[in-house]
């Protein structure tokens, strides 16, 4: 599989790209779906990698700070594909992890990946990636507010300073 | 020794017909989807990822329903679909400091920052059978009001407030920061070996079984082995998993998944070597597994005897004692093989034993005839 290991892609686009992947790795299928055929215009693409599904093992820190330690595999699918449509100004290539094993989820993660690479297709998918984590914050809001509810004060009880 | 057999075919496929058969149950009760179990037994869900080292929901699931409900079962077949697989990347370590925290609780500080957060918990529930479940009726659950304010984020951890003054033993990472970390130990390549480093102790201890090692943490507690342990932390939450994937060349982030972080804080009187200090244990799982998370703390712990200079007497302190026997796929293959037939082992002793019992009484009539 090494001639579709394309070049690092280094430099200072790198951290859009990063939270963009993670938005879509948390994207439901169905979501993305919905997503993708709500483009005005969703583009053809070729695979470089069809959806594999495999492991990664995940690492922790003694005492969350410590010496690295392998804590467990978890299941996780990834992709690589390349839009075959020159007509968004740019040849892009699209790259998918993510956690789980649905193939198709990987699938738009790495189509949604390329076109948000390209300056005519990046639009519309940037509005796609902004719902997305939009309705992921106000998940996550909802269960740290209900966790929130049940944050409570413990009182020492200590002899002879009970109030008289 | 076990020897192989030939024949009983016709009897394994019945028996497997059989087990299908009560798998299933009475056929007009409704079957259970994987659904409902990841949904409405999350904590069986949570175990079973734990000790079978794999996290995936659905797949786990699926392996509790194959195994009607032997979460040990469970977890065998989860370990052996796992080879099937193969490994696309390591991740870099979690940081539960980042964590998005939906429980935590200290036994060290009760004002501190961010507060206690009891989060879903049995730990105040009256322990009393609620009838109302077995009505049935799937009464939606008395709505929960949110708070205005959702918990502080990020939450910092109990030990990094009590770093501060030195009085707790810091954890940095293995090496020297010049040559880069070590890779961790691997139980999946590697066989395990001793002694062992606390990497291969945590891995191990997190695949471990839960009542093993719910016991060793017990038995510590009650003065084999005591290490006098605080439950400093205790947290909930969802943390995100990042990789570098060779392709890209930069961290990316491939989603989240819940774990449950332990940090038990140790009485240390100090030692030759060590000023008196506070030690520490930690425990760490997949998904909601408290009481699992509080035993590895304890028997971390209690495994690190040897750094702190402490006389290793008791089994919790015995790494090898330890280490090799946590896992219960291992044991359970192990216990379980004695049930495979063992007819002409068997045989061979039985000849010992009538020879052994023959001369017994040649030497007893000899002896009174004499």
């Amino acid at each position: 599989m090494s001639e579709i290991i394309t070049e690092p892609e280094q430099g200072p686009g790198n951290e859009a790209r990063r939270r963009w992947m993670a938005v879509l790795a948390r994207a439901s299928r169905a979501e993305l779906e919905a997503e993708w055929s709500d483009l005005p215009r969703p583009p053809s693409y070729e695979w470089l990698r069809r959806p594999e599904v495999g492991l990664v093992m995940v690492r922790g820190r003694a005492g969350g700070t410590g010496q690295a330690f392998n804590l467990g595999e978890m299941a996780v699918t990834r992709c690589a594909l390349r839009l075959a449509d020159a007509a968004f100004g740019a040849v892009a290539t699209g790259h998918a992890y993510v956690k789980g094993r649905d193939r198709r989820h990987a699938e738009l993660a790495a189509a949604f990946d390329a076109l948000l690479q390209t300056p005519d297709g990046r639009g519309p998918a940037q509005e796609a990636v902004r719902r997305l984590a939009d309705r992921r914050a106000a998940e996550r809001e909802q269960r740290s507010r209900k966790a929130n509810a049940t944050r409570v004060e413990f009182f020492t009880m200590v002899r002879g300073e009970n109030p008289r | 020794m076990y020897v192989a057999v030939k024949g009983g075919e016709k009897a394994i496929l019945n028996s497997h017909k059989l087990l299908a058969e009560e798998r299933r149950g009475d056929p007009s009760v409704p079957e259970v989807s994987l659904r409902q179990i990841d949904q409405q037994l999350g904590l069986a869900v949570d175990r079973v990822m734990t000790e079978g080292s794999l996290y995936d929901r659905g797949l786990v699931a699926l392996a509790i329903k194959q195994a009607r409900g032997d979460l040990v079962e469970a977890v065998f077949l989860l370990r052996a679909y796992r080879t099937t697989l193969p490994r696309l990347a390591v991740s870099e370590p979690i940081d539960t400091a980042a964590m998005a925290v939906r429980r935590r609780v200290s036994a060290t500080y009760k004002d501190l920052p961010g507060g206690q957060v009891l989060g879903p918990t049995y730990d105040y529930t009256h322990r009393l059978l609620d009838f109302a479940l077995a009505a049935e009726t799937d009464a939606p659950p008395e709505a929960l009001e949110p708070a205005e304010e959702p918990v502080a984020h990020p939450m910092l951890r109990v030990c990094d407030v009590l770093g501060g003054e030195d009085l707790l033993e810091p954890e940095t990472p293995a090496g020297d920061p010049a040559s880069g970390e070590p890779e961790p130990f691997d139980l999946t390549r590697e066989p395990l070996s001793f002694p062992a480093g606390r990497d291969q102790r945590l891995q191990n201890l997190a695949r471990g079984d839960e009542g093993f090692l719910l016991a060793l943490g017990y038995s510590t507690q009650r003065g084999f082995g005591g290490n006098h342990p605080f439950a400093g932390e205790i947290r909930l939450g969802e943390v995100s998993v990042e990789i570098v994937p060779e392709e890209l060349g930069f961290a990316i982030d491939i989603g989240e998944i819940t774990v449950t972080e332990c940090q038990m804080v140790n009485q240390f009187a100090g030692s030759a070597s060590r000023p008196a200090q506070f030690t520490r244990g930690y425990g760490l799982t997949f998904g909601h597994c408290e009481r699992k998370a509080m035993a590895m703390a304890l028997v971390d712990r209690a495994l690190r005897c040897r750094e702190l200079d402490e006389t290793a007497r008791y089994p919790a302190q015995d790494e090898e004692f330890v280490l090799y026997h946590s896992d219960n796929v291992e044991a359970s293959g192990f216990v379980q093989h004695l049930k495979l037939p063992h007819y002409v082992d068997f045989q061979a002793e039985l000849e010992l034993v009538r020879r052994l019992r023959a001369d017994h009484g040649d030497a007893r009539r000899k002896e009174a005839a004499e």
